[in-house]
């Protein structure tokens, strides 16, 4: 149990510097340690499969994809647009509301019991394999056709613009 | 779990992470060797005896050199990057089964660190995790050279993982098993995966070479267009983890396709020599045989560096997307399509 | 166009068939042969133990020659300093004194000659102004050595050694 409060304490924490880093690299940075943090907390609720996963895909290939796109950005000083002090407000009155929908939310949950494993080997591979293909076979493959269509989109919006050039 | 087990761990951990240490080492010099031998040179030969010093001498001239950071660099991160980069590359050897149960006296010790039902996805995590390494020292570089190798490092990294991932789902239709050990002990003898899966090998065969970054593949440190790629600004022992991360990750995935496709410890007669030398004998006799096999990839890897040219971007990228990919599902699909029949007809 | 010349050949591209879009099979037969130079004789001469035989007009170090008697040949003529293009010779005369015979064979001779190896271009010309072949350009290549008057050889490395040692 003290290893949970010490893992939930560290991605509390890297995921405020998330929000606090000044530089953007340094956030994304900061959030694939959170990512990592999570990996641990999968592992300590004895889920490998989904741990190893979101170790894959989300530390080792979208995080990279996110680091990507912000070492390309140009991230000088000046090239930050200026935000007015009315943006600001706007940003602290949403976020604020988003806060207390969240509270009001949690709140009215009942609380739950503490974890405990009703079956030790849930997690494992196998298990995992035979619930998602039998018993929800339907959501995954639906799920499976959504990131069909995004991909297509993708590559429908990557080609739309092959209009023939026109000779100089 | 008990104190001896724990130590017998221990001891484990710290001889393969030694072996892992020494043979990157010498790989350093067998690469100047085997590329000597390939152009009909000698290769260093002033370090003792046929140069085998060699490395050491290289490890002392590293320690003793300037170490240098970019006044524009940013600290920490600099530093980050090698450390990152080298301990990716020493963890990934954790579950890699390195022989057969092994008896002595009547305690049974396992020649693996640690057996997890998910092994190869693990091996995967840690290969998309090395990339941080080279981008996070590329881009706190501070130099465009560098973060183009960077760039170009996740880039390939990224679109290379997906096909091997493609080529291990076949491997795994056949295995049933995500674990390491279970699949090298269902190769016993010389029923080694690669004879029903060529075409799955050869997909990962020519992903691992693009993970590692090596020739032809080795477009984040291309020399001839980057300076030194991911590396420029780095000195000293720094610049040492960096070439050390390389020829550690080659050992680490020349065990893999050893371990997944050549049958990993197994070899014909095994039952033969197990049954005459004893139970404590016969899991050193496959430790050997594992060991034969990664040098020969090793030796693979290089044999490859020196005689192929470099790809071109684009055709990295065509070759990876438009090839690969579709190989490795064609190769899903057929190897579905006969698993079933068989299981069907007989 | 009209050909120049009936050497002109057409070359034809055709499309690459499936095994050349393949690769593969190009790949196994460049690393053939590179298989092929692994087990080849090397060609390397391993420079400081072994060396290559020079060829007969190679020029490197000189030596100052001393006659059948043991006698330094060389009379401070001055003609191999005037002679050299690169101006790397230097030389101080001195009289032969009574007794000295056995030493020096004419009247006068160099009390100090000096070539600067750093200058030194290895023309020949020094060999060919001797009046007396006491200078030849027969000796070996110059060593590497740390400063730049190291490189300054004076008459204790280029004299060559007496007859009877």
């Amino acid at each position: 149990m003290s290893i949970f409060y010490f893992i939930a304490f560290l991605s509390i924490l890297f995921s405020l510097l998330v929000i606090f880093a000044k530089n953007p690299v340094h956030s994304v940075l900061y959030l694939i340690i959170t990512f990592f943090t999570f990996t641990i907390h999968y592992i300590l609720l004895n889920a490998q499969f989904l741990a190893i996963v979101n170790f894959i895909v989300y530390m080792g290939a979208i995080l990279v994809l996110f680091l990507f796109v912000m070492m390309m950005l140009n991230l000088n000083k000046d090239a930050e647009p200026t935000k007015s002090i009315y943006v600001k407000m706007i940003g602290v009155i949403g976020g604020g509301s988003l806060l207390v929908t969240l509270v009001a939310a949690l709140k009215g949950l009942a609380k739950s019991q503490p974890v405990v494993l009703q079956n030790v080997n849930l997690g494992s591979v196998q298990n995992l394999g035979k619930v998602l293909f039998s018993e929800f076979l339907l959501p995954f493959e639906v799920s499976s056709i959504l990131l069909l269509s995004a991909m297509v989109g993708a590559v429908l919006l990557a080609t739309r613009d092959n209009k023939p050039k026109v000779t100089v | 779990m008990q104190l001896t087990d724990l130590i017998i761990k221990l001891v484990l951990v710290l001889v393969i992470f030694a072996i892992s240490l020494v043979v990157a080492m010498y790989s350093t010099y067998a690469e100047r060797k085997v590329a000597a031998f390939l152009q009909d040179r000698v290769g260093p030969n002033r370090a003792g005896p046929f140069g085998i010093l060699q490395p050491l001498a290289d490890g002392a001239k590293m320690f003793m050199k300037e170490e240098i950071i970019p006044t524009r660099a940013s600290g920490f991160l600099f530093v980050v990057g090698p450390s990152l980069a080298i301990m990716t590359a020493c963890i990934g050897s954790a579950v890699i089964p390195w022989g057969p149960q092994m008896q002595i006296g009547s305690r049974i010790i396992d020649l693996q660190v640690t057996d997890i039902n998910v092994g190869i996805l693990y091996i995967f995590g840690v290969v998309s995790l090395g990339v941080y390494g080279i981008m996070i020292g590329g881009w706190a570089s501070n130099n465009k050279y560098s973060l183009l190798g960077a760039i170009r490092a996740a880039s390939q990294s990224i679109s290379y993982e997906i096909s091997m991932g493609l080529s291990i789902i076949a491997l795994l239709m056949l295995t049933g098993t995500l674990s390491l050990k279970e699949i090298a002990e269902q190769q016993h003898g010389l029923h080694w995966n690669v004879w029903y899966q060529p075409l799955g090998f050869l997909i990962f065969m020519i992903c691992a070479f693009a993970e590692t970054n090596r020739s032809p593949f080795d477009l984040p440190e291309c020399e001839t267009e980057l300076v030194g790629g991911y590396h420029t600004e780095y000195s000293s022992m720094k610049l040492g983890f960096y070439l050390f991360a390389e020829y550690i990750n080659m050992f680490v995935s020349s065990a893999v396709m050893a371990t997944l496709y050549w049958g990993g410890y197994n070899y014909p007669g095994m039952d033969w020599v197990a049954a005459h030398v004893g139970p404590t004998i016969a899991p050193i006799v496959g430790v050997i045989v594992l060991f034969a096999k990664i040098f020969a990839f090793i030796f693979f890897f290089m044999w490859v560096r020196w005689t192929i040219p470099r790809f071109r971007y684009d055709q990295l990228m065509h070759l990876g997307w438009k090839k690969l990919i579709p190989l490795a599902i064609a190769n899903i699909v057929l190897t579905g399509v006969i698993a079933t029949l068989i299981k069907h007809f007989a | 166009m009209e050909p120049l010349s009936n050497k002109r050949k057409l070359i034809e591209v055709k499309p690459l068939n499936f095994w050349e879009r393949a690769y593969l099979p190009a790949i196994a037969q460049g690393l053939s042969i590179t298989m092929k130079h692994f087990f080849k004789k090397d060609v390397t001469i391993r420079y400081p133990e072994q060396k290559r035989e020079f060829s007969e007009n190679f020029r490197g170090l000189h030596s100052l020659k001393r006659d059948e008697q043991g006698r330094e040949r060389c009379t401070a003529c001055g003609l191999c300093a005037l002679s050299c293009p690169a101006e790397a010779i230097t030389m101080i005369a001195g009289e032969r004194q009574e007794g000295e015979e056995n030493l020096y064979r004419e009247e006068k001779y160099a009390a100090v000659y000096e070539i600067n190896m750093l200058r030194c271009i290895f023309c020949g010309l020094c060999e060919e102004a001797c009046p007396k072949e006491a200078i030849y350009l027969d000796g070996d290549i110059v060593p590497t050595d740390f400063t730049r008057k190291d490189f300054i050889y004076g008459k204790d490395k280029l004299v060559e050694p007496p007859l009877n040692q």
